[in-house]
Protein backbone atom coordinates (compact mmCIF):
# COMPACT_ATOMS: atom_id res chain seq x y z
CA UNK A 1 0.00 0.00 0.00
CA UNK A 2 0.94 3.63 -0.57
CA UNK A 3 0.39 6.22 1.83
CA UNK A 4 1.39 10.13 1.26
CA UNK A 5 0.93 11.38 4.85
CA UNK A 6 0.82 15.10 5.62
CA UNK A 7 -1.27 17.23 8.02
CA UNK A 8 -4.94 15.76 8.22
CA UNK A 9 -6.70 19.43 8.32
CA UNK A 10 -5.12 20.37 5.54
CA UNK A 11 -6.47 17.67 3.08
CA UNK A 12 -9.58 18.67 1.31
CA UNK A 13 -9.50 14.55 0.15
CA UNK A 14 -8.23 12.00 2.03
CA UNK A 15 -8.10 8.67 0.36
CA UNK A 16 -6.92 5.66 2.08
CA UNK A 17 -6.69 1.92 0.97
CA UNK A 18 -8.83 2.65 -2.16
CA UNK A 19 -9.24 -0.33 -3.89
CA UNK A 20 -11.69 -1.21 -6.63
CA UNK A 21 -12.41 -4.41 -8.46
CA UNK A 22 -14.69 -5.26 -11.67
CA UNK A 23 -14.73 -9.45 -11.06
CA UNK A 24 -11.31 -10.49 -11.73
CA UNK A 25 -9.88 -6.87 -12.64
CA UNK A 26 -8.82 -5.07 -10.25
CA UNK A 27 -9.29 -1.24 -11.59
CA UNK A 28 -7.84 0.45 -8.85
CA UNK A 29 -5.63 -1.42 -6.60
CA UNK A 30 -4.70 -0.43 -2.64
CA UNK A 31 -4.38 3.49 -2.79
CA UNK A 32 -3.76 5.86 -0.49
CA UNK A 33 -3.11 9.94 -0.85
CA UNK A 34 -3.94 13.20 0.16
CA UNK A 35 -4.97 16.41 -1.73
CA UNK A 36 -3.60 19.74 0.01
CA UNK A 37 -6.88 22.02 0.33
CA UNK A 38 -5.98 24.98 -2.74
CA UNK A 39 -3.79 23.21 -4.58
CA UNK A 40 -3.90 21.89 -7.79
CA UNK A 41 -3.00 17.98 -8.49
CA UNK A 42 -3.18 16.30 -11.54
CA UNK A 43 -4.38 12.63 -11.44
CA UNK A 44 -1.92 11.40 -14.70
CA UNK A 45 -1.85 7.81 -16.72
CA UNK A 46 -2.10 5.41 -20.16
CA UNK A 47 -5.78 4.90 -20.85
CA UNK A 48 -7.08 2.23 -18.10
CA UNK A 49 -4.81 3.64 -15.68
CA UNK A 50 -7.37 4.38 -12.93
CA UNK A 51 -7.62 7.66 -13.54
CA UNK A 52 -11.12 8.09 -14.08
CA UNK A 53 -12.07 5.39 -11.69
CA UNK A 54 -10.52 7.29 -8.69
CA UNK A 55 -12.03 9.90 -9.49
CA UNK A 56 -15.63 8.37 -10.18
CA UNK A 57 -15.17 6.93 -6.37
CA UNK A 58 -13.79 10.19 -4.98
CA UNK A 59 -17.20 11.50 -6.65
CA UNK A 60 -19.60 9.06 -4.70
CA UNK A 61 -20.85 7.58 -8.43
CA UNK A 62 -18.60 4.75 -7.80
CA UNK A 63 -18.98 2.48 -4.72
CA UNK A 64 -15.45 1.39 -3.86
CA UNK A 65 -14.63 -2.39 -3.19
CA UNK A 66 -12.75 -1.70 -0.40
CA UNK A 67 -10.48 1.79 1.47
CA UNK A 68 -11.92 4.99 2.33
CA UNK A 69 -12.73 8.48 1.10
CA UNK A 70 -13.29 11.66 3.28
CA UNK A 71 -13.81 14.83 0.99
CA UNK A 72 -13.81 18.04 2.78
CA UNK A 73 -13.87 16.31 5.87
CA UNK A 74 -17.21 14.37 5.22
CA UNK A 75 -16.80 10.13 4.43
CA UNK A 76 -18.28 9.87 1.18
CA UNK A 77 -18.96 6.44 1.61
CA UNK A 78 -21.48 7.31 4.63
CA UNK A 79 -22.11 11.15 4.08
CA UNK A 80 -21.36 11.86 1.00
CA UNK A 81 -24.59 14.32 0.73
CA UNK A 82 -22.77 16.47 3.47
CA UNK A 83 -20.06 17.11 0.70
CA UNK A 84 -21.63 17.35 -2.56
CA UNK A 85 -22.77 20.62 -2.27
CA UNK A 86 -19.40 21.90 -1.65
CA UNK A 87 -18.23 20.59 -4.86
CA UNK A 88 -18.25 19.80 -8.28
CA UNK A 89 -17.31 17.95 -11.39
CA UNK A 90 -17.03 18.34 -14.90
CA UNK A 91 -16.60 15.89 -18.34
CA UNK A 92 -16.67 15.63 -21.71
CA UNK A 93 -17.65 12.13 -21.16
CA UNK A 94 -20.73 13.04 -19.17
CA UNK A 95 -23.24 15.48 -20.93
CA UNK A 96 -26.05 17.70 -20.16
CA UNK A 97 -29.73 17.71 -21.67
CA UNK A 98 -28.98 18.70 -25.07
CA UNK A 99 -32.55 19.68 -26.02
CA UNK A 100 -32.58 22.12 -22.77
CA UNK A 101 -30.84 25.67 -23.49
CA UNK A 102 -28.07 26.68 -21.73
CA UNK A 103 -29.84 28.97 -19.49
CA UNK A 104 -32.43 26.01 -18.56
CA UNK A 105 -29.73 23.57 -17.95
CA UNK A 106 -28.00 25.91 -15.77
CA UNK A 107 -31.29 27.01 -13.94
CA UNK A 108 -31.89 23.55 -13.11
CA UNK A 109 -28.49 22.59 -11.47
CA UNK A 110 -28.56 25.78 -9.80
CA UNK A 111 -31.67 24.68 -7.81
CA UNK A 112 -30.38 20.96 -7.12
CA UNK A 113 -27.38 22.74 -5.72
CA UNK A 114 -29.20 25.42 -3.62
CA UNK A 115 -27.54 28.44 -5.28
CA UNK A 116 -28.86 31.39 -3.57
CA UNK A 117 -29.61 33.95 -6.14
CA UNK A 118 -29.53 31.83 -9.48
CA UNK A 119 -30.42 34.31 -11.92
CA UNK A 120 -27.35 36.39 -10.90
CA UNK A 121 -25.47 33.43 -10.64
CA UNK A 122 -25.67 32.50 -14.11
CA UNK A 123 -25.71 35.84 -15.26
CA UNK A 124 -21.86 36.33 -13.78
CA UNK A 125 -21.15 33.04 -15.48
CA UNK A 126 -22.17 33.52 -18.49
CA UNK A 127 -20.17 36.30 -18.24
CA UNK A 128 -17.25 35.41 -17.46
CA UNK A 129 -16.98 32.35 -19.99
CA UNK A 130 -18.32 34.38 -23.00
CA UNK A 131 -21.59 32.46 -22.59
CA UNK A 132 -24.32 35.17 -22.75
CA UNK A 133 -24.79 34.70 -26.22
CA UNK A 134 -25.94 31.36 -25.94
CA UNK A 135 -27.97 31.47 -23.28
CA UNK A 136 -31.68 30.62 -25.33
CA UNK A 137 -29.83 28.14 -27.53
CA UNK A 138 -30.45 24.64 -26.66
CA UNK A 139 -26.99 22.98 -25.47
CA UNK A 140 -27.22 20.18 -28.15
CA UNK A 141 -26.79 22.86 -31.00
CA UNK A 142 -23.30 23.82 -29.91
CA UNK A 143 -19.88 23.56 -30.78
CA UNK A 144 -16.91 21.83 -29.19
CA UNK A 145 -15.70 24.62 -27.41
CA UNK A 146 -19.01 26.24 -26.00
CA UNK A 147 -20.84 23.04 -24.69
CA UNK A 148 -17.35 22.74 -22.59
CA UNK A 149 -17.70 25.78 -21.39
CA UNK A 150 -20.82 25.19 -20.49
CA UNK A 151 -20.04 22.12 -18.60
CA UNK A 152 -17.50 24.34 -16.66
CA UNK A 153 -20.12 27.06 -16.21
CA UNK A 154 -22.31 24.00 -14.63
CA UNK A 155 -19.43 22.94 -12.41
CA UNK A 156 -18.73 26.08 -11.18
CA UNK A 157 -22.71 27.30 -10.57
CA UNK A 158 -22.39 26.26 -6.74
CA UNK A 159 -19.05 28.33 -6.40
CA UNK A 160 -17.40 25.08 -5.53
CA UNK A 161 -14.39 24.76 -2.90
CA UNK A 162 -13.39 21.31 -4.67
CA UNK A 163 -13.68 20.85 -8.40
CA UNK A 164 -12.91 17.74 -10.08
CA UNK A 165 -12.72 18.21 -13.68
CA UNK A 166 -12.13 14.66 -15.97
CA UNK A 167 -10.01 16.12 -19.26
CA UNK A 168 -11.35 19.91 -19.29
CA UNK A 169 -9.39 20.64 -22.16
CA UNK A 170 -10.18 17.78 -24.58
CA UNK A 171 -11.32 18.55 -27.58
CA UNK A 172 -10.71 22.40 -27.13
CA UNK A 173 -8.53 24.24 -30.15
CA UNK A 174 -5.11 25.40 -28.43
CA UNK A 175 -6.74 28.84 -28.23
CA UNK A 176 -9.77 28.17 -26.51
CA UNK A 177 -7.65 25.46 -24.30
CA UNK A 178 -5.05 28.02 -23.52
CA UNK A 179 -8.20 30.44 -22.19
CA UNK A 180 -9.59 27.56 -20.31
CA UNK A 181 -6.26 27.01 -18.05
CA UNK A 182 -6.45 30.72 -17.34
CA UNK A 183 -9.45 30.90 -15.95
CA UNK A 184 -9.00 27.96 -13.99
CA UNK A 185 -5.91 29.32 -12.77
CA UNK A 186 -7.70 32.50 -12.04
CA UNK A 187 -10.44 30.51 -10.39
CA UNK A 188 -8.63 29.03 -7.65
CA UNK A 189 -6.14 32.05 -7.04
CA UNK A 190 -9.74 33.99 -6.28
CA UNK A 191 -11.90 30.96 -4.28
CA UNK A 192 -9.16 29.65 -2.97
CA UNK A 193 -10.69 26.38 -3.87
CA UNK A 194 -8.73 22.76 -4.46
CA UNK A 195 -8.73 21.11 -8.07
CA UNK A 196 -8.01 17.64 -9.37
CA UNK A 197 -7.73 16.69 -12.47
CA UNK A 198 -7.34 14.00 -14.84
CA UNK A 199 -5.75 14.83 -18.07
CA UNK A 200 -3.67 13.26 -20.85
CA UNK A 201 -1.85 16.48 -22.00
CA UNK A 202 1.46 17.47 -20.19
CA UNK A 203 1.84 21.28 -20.87
CA UNK A 204 -1.53 22.15 -18.84
CA UNK A 205 -0.25 19.75 -16.00
CA UNK A 206 2.77 21.64 -15.81
CA UNK A 207 1.21 24.85 -15.69
CA UNK A 208 -1.68 24.63 -13.61
CA UNK A 209 -0.60 21.35 -11.28
CA UNK A 210 1.26 21.89 -7.71
CA UNK A 211 1.43 18.51 -7.77
CA UNK A 212 1.42 15.24 -9.72
CA UNK A 213 -0.08 11.64 -9.16
CA UNK A 214 1.28 9.37 -11.38
CA UNK A 215 -0.71 6.08 -11.97
CA UNK A 216 -0.17 2.74 -13.49
CA UNK A 217 -2.34 -0.57 -13.52
CA UNK A 218 -4.37 1.04 -11.15
CA UNK A 219 -1.28 2.29 -8.07
CA UNK A 220 0.46 5.83 -7.50
CA UNK A 221 3.49 4.75 -9.04
CA UNK A 222 5.14 8.27 -8.30
CA UNK A 223 4.34 11.65 -7.11
CA UNK A 224 5.93 15.39 -7.20
CA UNK A 225 5.20 18.28 -8.59
CA UNK A 226 5.96 18.73 -12.57
CA UNK A 227 9.77 20.01 -11.63
CA UNK A 228 10.48 17.81 -9.17
CA UNK A 229 9.37 14.37 -11.34
CA UNK A 230 11.03 16.03 -14.64
CA UNK A 231 14.36 16.45 -12.22
CA UNK A 232 13.87 12.99 -10.60
CA UNK A 233 13.49 11.28 -14.10
CA UNK A 234 16.09 13.43 -15.94
CA UNK A 235 13.82 14.11 -18.58
CA UNK A 236 13.00 17.26 -20.48
CA UNK A 237 9.88 17.92 -19.77
CA UNK A 238 6.71 16.27 -17.69
CA UNK A 239 5.72 14.14 -21.39
CA UNK A 240 8.66 12.17 -21.26
CA UNK A 241 8.35 11.31 -17.23
CA UNK A 242 4.92 10.07 -18.48
CA UNK A 243 6.03 8.12 -21.73
CA UNK A 244 9.19 6.54 -19.48
CA UNK A 245 6.38 5.34 -16.86
CA UNK A 246 4.54 4.39 -18.95
CA UNK A 247 6.75 1.88 -21.20
CA UNK A 248 8.55 0.80 -18.30
CA UNK A 249 7.71 -2.90 -17.20
CA UNK A 250 7.47 -2.79 -13.56
CA UNK A 251 5.36 -0.47 -11.83
CA UNK A 252 6.68 0.34 -8.67
CA UNK A 253 4.71 2.09 -6.00
CA UNK A 254 6.18 4.85 -3.84
CA UNK B 1 -17.36 26.71 9.76
CA UNK B 2 -14.84 26.92 7.06
CA UNK B 3 -13.87 30.12 4.85
CA UNK B 4 -15.08 28.18 2.08
CA UNK B 5 -18.14 27.44 3.87
CA UNK B 6 -18.70 31.46 5.04
CA UNK B 7 -18.48 32.23 1.45
CA UNK B 8 -20.28 29.70 -0.84
CA UNK B 9 -22.69 30.48 -3.01
CA UNK B 10 -24.70 27.51 -1.90
CA UNK B 11 -26.72 26.23 1.11
CA UNK B 12 -26.59 23.30 3.09
CA UNK B 13 -28.40 20.39 2.25
CA UNK B 14 -31.95 19.27 3.76
CA UNK B 15 -31.81 15.95 4.10
CA UNK B 16 -35.11 16.14 1.86
CA UNK B 17 -34.94 19.15 0.02
CA UNK B 18 -38.71 20.32 -2.53
CA UNK B 19 -36.46 22.40 -3.80
CA UNK B 20 -34.51 19.94 -5.35
CA UNK B 21 -37.35 17.87 -6.58
CA UNK B 22 -38.98 20.84 -7.93
CA UNK B 23 -35.43 21.44 -9.95
CA UNK B 24 -35.86 18.12 -11.43
CA UNK B 25 -39.81 18.38 -12.27
CA UNK B 26 -38.54 21.79 -14.03
CA UNK B 27 -35.82 19.95 -15.64
CA UNK B 28 -39.02 17.74 -17.23
CA UNK B 29 -41.14 20.87 -17.51
CA UNK B 30 -38.25 22.53 -19.74
CA UNK B 31 -37.98 19.15 -21.97
CA UNK B 32 -41.96 18.75 -22.20
CA UNK B 33 -42.64 22.38 -23.11
CA UNK B 34 -40.34 22.60 -25.69
CA UNK B 35 -41.55 20.14 -28.11
CA UNK B 36 -45.61 20.44 -28.98
CA UNK B 37 -45.10 16.69 -30.45
CA UNK B 38 -44.30 15.54 -27.29
CA UNK B 39 -47.85 17.12 -25.74
CA UNK B 40 -49.75 16.42 -28.49
CA UNK B 41 -48.06 12.88 -28.69
CA UNK B 42 -49.42 12.54 -24.63
CA UNK B 43 -53.09 13.40 -25.57
CA UNK B 44 -53.26 11.68 -28.94
CA UNK B 45 -53.43 7.60 -28.19
CA UNK B 46 -55.80 8.14 -25.30
CA UNK B 47 -58.25 9.99 -27.18
CA UNK B 48 -57.68 7.69 -30.50
CA UNK B 49 -58.25 4.95 -27.65
CA UNK B 50 -61.63 6.65 -26.49
CA UNK B 51 -63.03 7.45 -30.12
CA UNK B 52 -62.51 3.98 -31.11
CA UNK B 53 -64.08 2.50 -27.48
CA UNK B 54 -66.59 5.12 -28.18
CA UNK B 55 -67.62 3.76 -31.69
CA UNK B 56 -67.80 0.24 -30.34
CA UNK B 57 -69.74 0.99 -27.05
CA UNK B 58 -72.60 2.64 -29.51
CA UNK B 59 -72.78 -0.73 -31.56
CA UNK B 60 -72.45 -3.09 -28.62
CA UNK B 61 -75.51 -0.55 -26.81
CA UNK B 62 -78.07 -2.10 -29.01
CA UNK B 63 -76.12 -5.53 -29.57
CA UNK B 64 -75.38 -6.87 -26.15
CA UNK B 65 -77.55 -6.51 -22.84
CA UNK B 66 -74.59 -6.46 -20.60
CA UNK B 67 -72.93 -2.96 -22.46
CA UNK B 68 -76.71 -1.26 -22.37
CA UNK B 69 -76.75 -1.91 -18.55
CA UNK B 70 -74.28 0.67 -18.24
CA UNK B 71 -73.18 2.66 -21.99
CA UNK B 72 -69.89 4.16 -20.57
CA UNK B 73 -68.17 0.98 -18.90
CA UNK B 74 -65.88 0.79 -22.15
CA UNK B 75 -65.36 4.17 -22.08
CA UNK B 76 -64.53 4.84 -18.75
CA UNK B 77 -62.54 1.28 -18.85
CA UNK B 78 -60.23 2.71 -21.52
CA UNK B 79 -59.26 5.77 -20.18
CA UNK B 80 -58.97 4.33 -16.84
CA UNK B 81 -56.58 2.09 -18.21
CA UNK B 82 -54.51 5.07 -20.00
CA UNK B 83 -53.86 6.40 -16.62
CA UNK B 84 -52.28 3.14 -15.42
CA UNK B 85 -50.54 3.04 -18.99
CA UNK B 86 -49.62 6.59 -18.88
CA UNK B 87 -48.58 7.12 -15.06
CA UNK B 88 -46.05 3.66 -15.31
CA UNK B 89 -44.82 5.56 -18.95
CA UNK B 90 -44.87 8.77 -17.14
CA UNK B 91 -42.36 7.59 -14.67
CA UNK B 92 -40.26 5.55 -17.08
CA UNK B 93 -39.99 7.81 -19.83
CA UNK B 94 -38.26 10.58 -17.42
CA UNK B 95 -35.82 8.18 -15.94
CA UNK B 96 -34.74 7.24 -19.88
CA UNK B 97 -34.97 10.57 -20.82
CA UNK B 98 -31.76 11.21 -18.09
CA UNK B 99 -30.02 8.25 -19.70
CA UNK B 100 -30.82 9.14 -23.04
CA UNK B 101 -29.01 12.43 -22.81
CA UNK B 102 -26.12 10.46 -20.39
CA UNK B 103 -27.07 12.64 -17.61
CA UNK B 104 -26.93 10.75 -14.63
CA UNK B 105 -23.50 11.18 -13.59
CA UNK B 106 -24.17 14.81 -13.56
CA UNK B 107 -27.36 14.41 -11.40
CA UNK B 108 -25.79 12.06 -8.94
CA UNK B 109 -22.56 14.38 -8.33
CA UNK B 110 -24.85 16.99 -6.99
CA UNK B 111 -27.16 17.14 -3.52
CA UNK B 112 -29.65 15.23 -5.58
CA UNK B 113 -30.95 11.92 -3.52
CA UNK B 114 -32.61 9.04 -5.10
CA UNK B 115 -35.87 9.44 -3.38
CA UNK B 116 -36.61 13.25 -4.43
CA UNK B 117 -35.67 12.49 -7.86
CA UNK B 118 -38.45 9.60 -7.85
CA UNK B 119 -41.15 11.92 -6.31
CA UNK B 120 -39.91 14.14 -8.88
CA UNK B 121 -40.41 11.48 -11.71
CA UNK B 122 -43.81 10.72 -10.29
CA UNK B 123 -44.71 14.28 -9.97
CA UNK B 124 -44.24 14.46 -13.64
CA UNK B 125 -45.55 11.10 -14.63
CA UNK B 126 -48.95 12.69 -12.58
CA UNK B 127 -48.47 15.74 -14.62
CA UNK B 128 -48.09 13.85 -18.23
CA UNK B 129 -50.91 11.44 -17.07
CA UNK B 130 -53.47 14.30 -16.76
CA UNK B 131 -52.84 15.98 -19.72
CA UNK B 132 -52.78 12.95 -21.82
CA UNK B 133 -56.44 11.91 -20.51
CA UNK B 134 -58.29 14.66 -19.63
CA UNK B 135 -58.58 16.21 -22.96
CA UNK B 136 -60.02 12.68 -23.71
CA UNK B 137 -62.52 12.64 -20.69
CA UNK B 138 -63.39 16.01 -22.04
CA UNK B 139 -63.82 14.97 -25.73
CA UNK B 140 -66.04 11.80 -24.60
CA UNK B 141 -68.86 14.45 -23.86
CA UNK B 142 -69.63 15.86 -27.21
CA UNK B 143 -68.98 12.59 -29.13
CA UNK B 144 -70.30 10.05 -27.30
CA UNK B 145 -72.81 12.38 -24.26
CA UNK B 146 -71.03 10.56 -21.25
CA UNK B 147 -68.87 11.95 -18.63
CA UNK B 148 -66.25 9.83 -17.08
CA UNK B 149 -66.71 12.64 -14.39
CA UNK B 150 -70.36 10.97 -13.40
CA UNK B 151 -68.50 8.31 -11.89
CA UNK B 152 -68.42 10.99 -9.06
CA UNK B 153 -66.00 10.53 -6.17
CA UNK B 154 -64.76 7.24 -6.75
CA UNK B 155 -63.43 7.70 -9.80
CA UNK B 156 -60.59 9.39 -7.81
CA UNK B 157 -60.27 6.72 -5.51
CA UNK B 158 -59.88 4.39 -9.00
CA UNK B 159 -57.42 7.52 -10.78
CA UNK B 160 -54.82 7.38 -7.58
CA UNK B 161 -54.85 3.49 -7.33
CA UNK B 162 -54.15 3.08 -10.99
CA UNK B 163 -51.61 5.60 -11.12
CA UNK B 164 -49.66 4.40 -7.76
CA UNK B 165 -49.87 0.97 -9.54
CA UNK B 166 -48.32 2.73 -12.56
CA UNK B 167 -45.54 3.96 -10.54
CA UNK B 168 -44.77 1.02 -8.74
CA UNK B 169 -44.46 -0.82 -11.96
CA UNK B 170 -42.59 1.74 -13.44
CA UNK B 171 -39.92 1.55 -11.10
CA UNK B 172 -39.21 -1.91 -11.20
CA UNK B 173 -38.63 -1.23 -15.19
CA UNK B 174 -36.18 1.33 -14.53
CA UNK B 175 -34.33 -1.25 -11.69
CA UNK B 176 -34.31 -3.25 -14.76
CA UNK B 177 -32.67 -1.16 -17.13
CA UNK B 178 -30.45 0.28 -13.95
CA UNK B 179 -29.37 -2.98 -14.08
CA UNK B 180 -29.73 -4.82 -17.90
CA UNK B 181 -28.63 -1.17 -19.58
CA UNK B 182 -30.91 0.95 -22.78
CA UNK B 183 -31.23 -2.67 -24.09
CA UNK B 184 -34.00 -3.06 -21.55
CA UNK B 185 -35.70 0.16 -22.70
CA UNK B 186 -38.23 -1.61 -24.27
CA UNK B 187 -39.85 -2.95 -21.29
CA UNK B 188 -41.00 0.83 -20.28
CA UNK B 189 -43.68 0.09 -23.54
CA UNK B 190 -44.42 -3.68 -22.99
CA UNK B 191 -44.43 -4.59 -19.43
CA UNK B 192 -47.98 -2.76 -18.50
CA UNK B 193 -49.23 -5.25 -21.36
CA UNK B 194 -48.17 -8.23 -19.45
CA UNK B 195 -50.66 -7.39 -17.15
CA UNK B 196 -53.93 -6.48 -18.97
CA UNK B 197 -55.33 -9.90 -19.39
CA UNK B 198 -55.62 -10.45 -15.53
CA UNK B 199 -56.50 -6.88 -15.17
CA UNK B 200 -60.29 -7.31 -16.55
CA UNK B 201 -60.34 -3.82 -18.02
CA UNK B 202 -62.68 -5.00 -20.17
CA UNK B 203 -64.63 -8.06 -18.76
CA UNK B 204 -65.97 -9.00 -15.33
CA UNK B 205 -63.20 -10.97 -13.34
CA UNK B 206 -65.21 -14.28 -13.89
CA UNK B 207 -64.54 -14.91 -17.53
CA UNK B 208 -61.32 -15.40 -16.58
CA UNK B 209 -60.53 -19.01 -15.62
CA UNK B 210 -61.07 -19.98 -11.83
CA UNK B 211 -57.49 -20.99 -11.76
CA UNK B 212 -56.15 -17.29 -13.18
CA UNK B 213 -58.99 -15.48 -10.87
CA UNK B 214 -56.59 -15.43 -7.94
CA UNK B 215 -53.69 -14.31 -9.63
CA UNK B 216 -55.71 -11.37 -10.87
CA UNK B 217 -57.13 -10.07 -7.66
CA UNK B 218 -53.27 -10.44 -6.59
CA UNK B 219 -52.75 -7.19 -8.34
CA UNK B 220 -54.51 -4.29 -7.61
CA UNK B 221 -56.17 -3.36 -11.51
CA UNK B 222 -58.39 -6.03 -11.07
CA UNK B 223 -59.81 -4.70 -8.07
CA UNK B 224 -60.01 -1.05 -9.54
CA UNK B 225 -62.23 -2.28 -12.50
CA UNK B 226 -64.32 -4.81 -10.56
CA UNK B 227 -65.24 -1.43 -8.38
CA UNK B 228 -65.56 0.75 -11.77
CA UNK B 229 -68.32 -1.69 -12.87
CA UNK B 230 -70.25 -1.87 -9.52
CA UNK B 231 -70.15 1.61 -9.50
CA UNK B 232 -71.80 1.73 -13.12
CA UNK B 233 -73.97 -0.54 -13.41
CA UNK B 234 -74.66 -1.20 -9.40
CA UNK B 235 -74.57 2.50 -8.22
CA UNK B 236 -72.39 0.66 -5.12
CA UNK B 237 -69.01 2.04 -4.33
CA UNK B 238 -67.50 -1.49 -3.53
CA UNK B 239 -65.18 -0.43 -0.16
CA UNK B 240 -63.44 -4.03 -0.03
CA UNK B 241 -61.90 -3.65 -3.71
CA UNK B 242 -60.89 0.05 -2.76
CA UNK B 243 -58.73 -1.56 0.31
CA UNK B 244 -57.72 -4.44 -1.52
CA UNK B 245 -56.20 -2.30 -4.47
CA UNK B 246 -55.15 0.28 -1.74
CA UNK B 247 -53.27 -1.87 0.33
CA UNK B 248 -52.11 -4.29 -2.73
CA UNK B 249 -50.44 -0.81 -4.05
CA UNK B 250 -48.95 -0.27 -0.89
CA UNK B 251 -47.21 -3.52 -0.90
CA UNK B 252 -46.09 -3.55 -4.10
CA UNK B 253 -44.48 0.28 -3.80
CA UNK B 254 -42.66 -0.62 -0.64
CA UNK B 255 -40.97 -3.81 -3.01
CA UNK B 256 -40.60 -2.02 -5.85
CA UNK B 257 -38.71 0.95 -3.78
CA UNK B 258 -36.60 -1.74 -2.06
CA UNK B 259 -35.63 -2.75 -5.92
CA UNK B 260 -34.85 -0.21 -7.00
CA UNK B 261 -32.88 1.16 -3.93
CA UNK B 262 -30.69 -1.86 -4.72
CA UNK B 263 -30.62 -1.57 -8.45
CA UNK B 264 -29.55 2.00 -7.92
CA UNK B 265 -26.99 0.90 -5.71
CA UNK B 266 -25.91 -1.62 -7.16
CA UNK B 267 -25.06 0.80 -10.65
CA UNK B 268 -22.90 2.61 -8.48
CA UNK B 269 -21.10 -0.98 -7.66
CA UNK B 270 -20.45 -1.63 -11.52
CA UNK B 271 -20.33 2.32 -11.99
CA UNK B 272 -23.59 2.52 -14.34
CA UNK B 273 -24.57 5.50 -13.30
CA UNK B 274 -21.72 7.27 -15.78
CA UNK B 275 -22.04 4.40 -18.48
CA UNK B 276 -25.76 4.39 -19.09
CA UNK B 277 -26.17 6.12 -22.87
CA UNK B 278 -26.83 5.16 -26.24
Amino acid sequence: MNVIESGRDRHAIRVDGLTKSFGRVVAVDDVSFGVDAGSTVALLGANGAGKTTTLSMILGLLLPTGGTIEVLGCDMLGARHHALWRMNFSSPYVDLPQRLTVRENLSVYAKLYGVREPKARIATLAEELSLTAFLKRPTGRLSAGQKTRVALAKALINDPELLLLDEPTASLDPDTADWMRGYLEGYRARRRATIVLASHNMSEVERLCDDVLMMKQGRIVDRGSPMQLIAQYGRANLEEVFLHIARSDHAQAV
Amino acid sequence: MTDGMRRAAAVPPAAFSFGRIGAMILRYWYLLRGSWPRILELAYWPTMQMILWGFITLHFVSQSAWVAQAAGVLISAVLLWDVLFRGQLGLSLSFLEEAWSRNLGQLFVSPLRPSEWVVAMMTMSLIRTLIGVIPACLLALPLFGYSVFGIGLPLVAFFVNLIVCGWWIALIVVSLILRLGLGAESMAWLIVFLLAPISCIYYPLEVLPAAVQWLALSLPPAHVFEGMRAVLFDETFLVRHFFAAAGLNGLFMTISGLIFMWAFNDARRRGALLQQGE
